[in-house]
């Protein structure tokens, strides 16, 4: 049975019968123009800062967003349950007003604004084009999804491979297809293929049903078309459509949860390259990372927006393995034409980018001396005072330098010897895995800091791809983490509580030991408490238990201690 | 249509990521941006642009036909009427998107993964508008989108007709993806053919 997927904040069906109500009473609906105001005075200001005055997607914060913010005078909308080309339904734009776009600046206002002025601002976006006065749009039918199977998966995973989504979106998903380095949207914006293993960056949602709708009805403005038309020729079904989604959503390794300490885990041995088996096994941490904004050049528009961290250590030697997804090993000649659309489109508030590529690149820093306690060097490569330890690594030449730092791009190489730090880093299927080990205590531990194990040391990050021409200040930065290096279990860890216990049981006899054997001591504790309370308020029942309790053995009497507040509450 | 002086160099296409289609060109895959032949040039769009009656004229059931092959588009320029259809075929044996980008009326992108015929119309006129595929760049063609059928395209040798005017004068363009546009006057009378001629040249 075909039924219609909506949104979820209501179901499809009553919007539908609403829809037809209001046709049915109004056949031409027109906005009051209380209802422009209303919407015109949310959108100025909310919205102007980077719509833009007339909705051209021209505001004042466009030129350091990629992608732009969505030019309204065209009616192009990428989030639809209506065919590829058609307008988009209230409630669609209403979806990416309240929930935002995921991967982009576009937040969600379904917090921020009263659904009246949400209302308002989606009836004044809509005056921007002419193509809304026509009569309203569509959904598209949307067949129920199949049960989510192992089977089905691997038959999404094959329907992939047959309908060529690789050629954008690559073998494993990582956006690093052939097509990739060509691709600008409708407006000339450079646009790359979306990263199917990051679905926090999905501009339609991450749920199986949003990636099938984007799939099914296309994202317009961009290059992903619609399937809609290989379902009717009867290519594939609608269900291995279904397939497909449900294959794309298993590629995600989950929503990342950032933690501050990255746990180092200890092994018998430190693996020696960064494609072992023991990595896979190894607990992962996702750091994201975010644009240099703070130095000259700055860098609004970072290719490397978040890395996963895995950690291990041998009580000899730290290995880091780092992994992130990047569509090219920089610098590629298929990426030229890439690189010269992004110079024309980024900002060069900070000069101009100049479109040659260099290679990417990965920084590495710990405080110089982590004796300073918890005082960290200054996050973007510590500064005079407080220089930073750092690892730089290049991908052409394949090349690791060891050195200390004292800002961006300040560094001098040798902190100790170099060829105390060993890397080794693999490009495959858009992706980059570094491995860096060094011994935990430096040859000349004088230049270069000491890991100790048990305690947390501060690290951080920085990316840059070449093919976006990234360097060591235009790129991505993360803030400061630790990473804490798992010390081995000492044998105390599993005496203590046993003598803890053992004291305190001892302690405890002897004090009754001694209870027992004063005089008078029996009736000791009833009468107290009710000389506390005053003798009106002690029930008679608590008078009778006390008087019990006075003919029996005093370990009995220390029962009474624990309803001492409770018993003035019971009825007099 | 002719063309004076030296046409400029087509530029080659790489096309290694797509081996079967690399397979069709013997002397490897040219982008022709520039088609001349004897003198003669071809992809320019002709159509009346004022003194035609007012319409509505009657719509071709008869569909507007574009061909993806050995991942170019064939024909490279052609005209199709409002309502006409559009009929989009991939003869290429693997996956091609074809992205209208209209900016009278609404576009579309759809999915070809193999050989399948797709059809689409067009709601306003529109010249020209560009379509292209996202998985190679390279693939440009241009619909002249008309609500009138007096419109034609140049043929390899040139050459073009537009037939049924009725009698009187008529303003005719031509146009071309990069060497722009061109502006005549015609009488026809009735019954009589006349011979415009557009001249296109690396000076001109």
């Amino acid at each position: 049975m075909s039924r219609v997927v909506g949104w979820k904040e209501g179901t499809m069906e009553t919007g539908l019968i609403a829809l037809v109500m209001v046709l049915a009473i109004i056949p031409s609906f027109h906005l009051s123009a209380q209802d422009i105001e209303r919407g015109k005075a949310v959108y100025e200001k909310w919205c102007t800062g980077c719509h833009g005055d007339t909705g051209a997607g021209d505001g004042d914060a466009a030129a350091y967003m990629l992608p732009r913010p969505r030019d309204f005078r065209r009616a192009v909308y990428q989030i639809r349950t209506t065919a590829s080309g058609e307008l988009p339904t209230d409630d669609d734009i209403r979806h990416v007003v309240d929930q935002g776009m995921p991967g982009t600046a576009m937040t969600g206002w379904k917090s921020r604004l009263t659904s009246g002025d949400r209302d308002a601002v989606i009836a004044y976006i809509k005056s921007f084009s002419r193509f809304f006065d026509g009569a309203p749009p569509q959904s598209v039918d949307f067949p129920s999804a199949p049960r989510i199977s192992d089977d089905g998966i691997a038959e999404g995973a094959r329907i992939y491979g047959e309908l060529e989504c690789f050629k954008c979106h690559g073998d494993r998903g990582r956006g690093d297809g052939t097509s990739a380095p060509t691709m600008s949207d409708d407006w000339d914006f450079p646009i790359r293929p979306t990263d199917l293993t990051r679905p926090w960056t999905f501009n339609g949602g991450a749920e199986v049903e949003d990636i099938y709708r984007a799939i099914r009805t296309g994202l317009d403005g961009t290059p992903m078309p619609s399937f809609s038309d290989v379902i009717d020729a009867e290519i594939i079904t609608d269900e291995q459509l279904w397939r497909v989604a449900q294959y794309v959503h298993s590629l995600a390794p989950g929503r990342p949860r950032v933690r501050e300490v990255i746990r180092a885990g200890r092994t018998a041995r430190v693996p020696d390259d960064p494609t072992d088996s023991a990595w896979v096994e190894a607990e992962a941490f996702y750091v994201p990372l975010v644009g240099q904004i703070i130095v000259s050049p700055r860098w609004f528009t970072p290719a490397v927006d978040g890395i996963w961290v895995r950690a291990l250590h041998d009580g000899e030697r730290l290995a880091l393995h780092i992994a992130w997804s990047d569509p090219s090993a920089s610098p590629d000649p298929l990426w030229q034409e890439w690189i010269e659309l992004l110079a024309t489109t980024v900002t060069d508030a900070d000069g101009a980018l100049e479109p040659v590529q260099g290679p990417d690149r990965f920084t590495i820093q710990f405080p110089a001396r982590l004796s300073d306690g918890m005082a960290r060097p200054y996050f973007l490569g510590g500064d005079r005072r407080r220089p930073a330890y750092t690892w730089r690594w290049r991908s052409s030449p394949d090349q690791l330098e060891v050195g200390t730092s004292t800002g961006l791009g300040q560094f001098v190489a040798g902190a100790g010897a170099a060829s105390d730090v060993a890397h080794q880093a693999v490009f495959a299927d858009g992706q980059w895995q570094l491995q860096v080990t060094r011994t935990l205590i430096p040859r000349d531990t004088s230049a270069a800091p000491t890991f100790a194990e048990g305690v947390a040391i501060p690290i951080a990050f920085r990316a840059a791809d070449g093919s976006s021409g990234e360097t060591h200040v235009r790129g991505s930065v993360s803030a400061w983490y630790a990473i804490y290096l798992d010390a081995p279990i000492s044998a105390t860890v599993f005496v203590m509580p046993v003598v803890a216990t053992l004291v305190t049981a001892g302690f405890g006899l002897l004090v009754v030991w001694r209870a027992q054997r004063r005089e008078g001591t029996r009736r000791f504790l009833p009468e107290a408490t009710c000389d506390i309370f005053s003798s009106s308020r002690c029930s008679d029942s608590w008078h009778a238990a006390a008087a019990k309790l006075a003919h029996r053995p005093a370990t009995r009497m220390l029962v009474p201690l624990s309803s001492r507040s409770a018993a003035p509450r019971s009825p007099a | 249509m002719t063309f004076d002086g030296t046409p400029p160099a087509n530029p080659a296409i790489d096309m290694t990521e797509e081996p079967e289609c690399v397979a069709k060109y013997a002397d490897g895959p040219v982008d022709p941006v520039v088609v001349v032949n004897d003198g003669m040039l071809a992809n320019v769009f002709i159509r009346v642009t004022a003194g035609l009656p007012a319409g509505p004229y009657p719509i071709p059931s008869q569909p507007a036909t574009i061909d993806q092959n050995g991942c170019l588009y064939t024909p490279r320029v052609l005209g199709v009427m409002v309502g006409q259809p559009f009929e989009i075929t991939n003869s290429d044996p693997l996956l091609h998107n074809i992205k209208a980008v209209p900016s009278e009326s609404r576009g579309f992108n759809i999915s070809q993964p193999r050989a399948m015929t797709t059809t689409r119309t067009f709601k306003t006129p529109e010249v020209m508008v560009p379509l292209e595929c996202n998985v190679h760049g390279w693939m440009n063609a241009y619909v002249g989108v008309t609500d009138h059928p007096y419109f034609a395209t140049s043929a390899e040798d040139g050459s073009f007709a537009i037939t049924g005017l009725p009698a009187g004068t008529y303003t005719i363009e031509a146009w071309h993806e990069t060497l722009g546009k061109r502006m005549m006057e015609a009488e026809v009378v009735e019954g009589g053919t006349v011979s415009v001629t557009f001249v296109y040249g690396s000076t001109t």
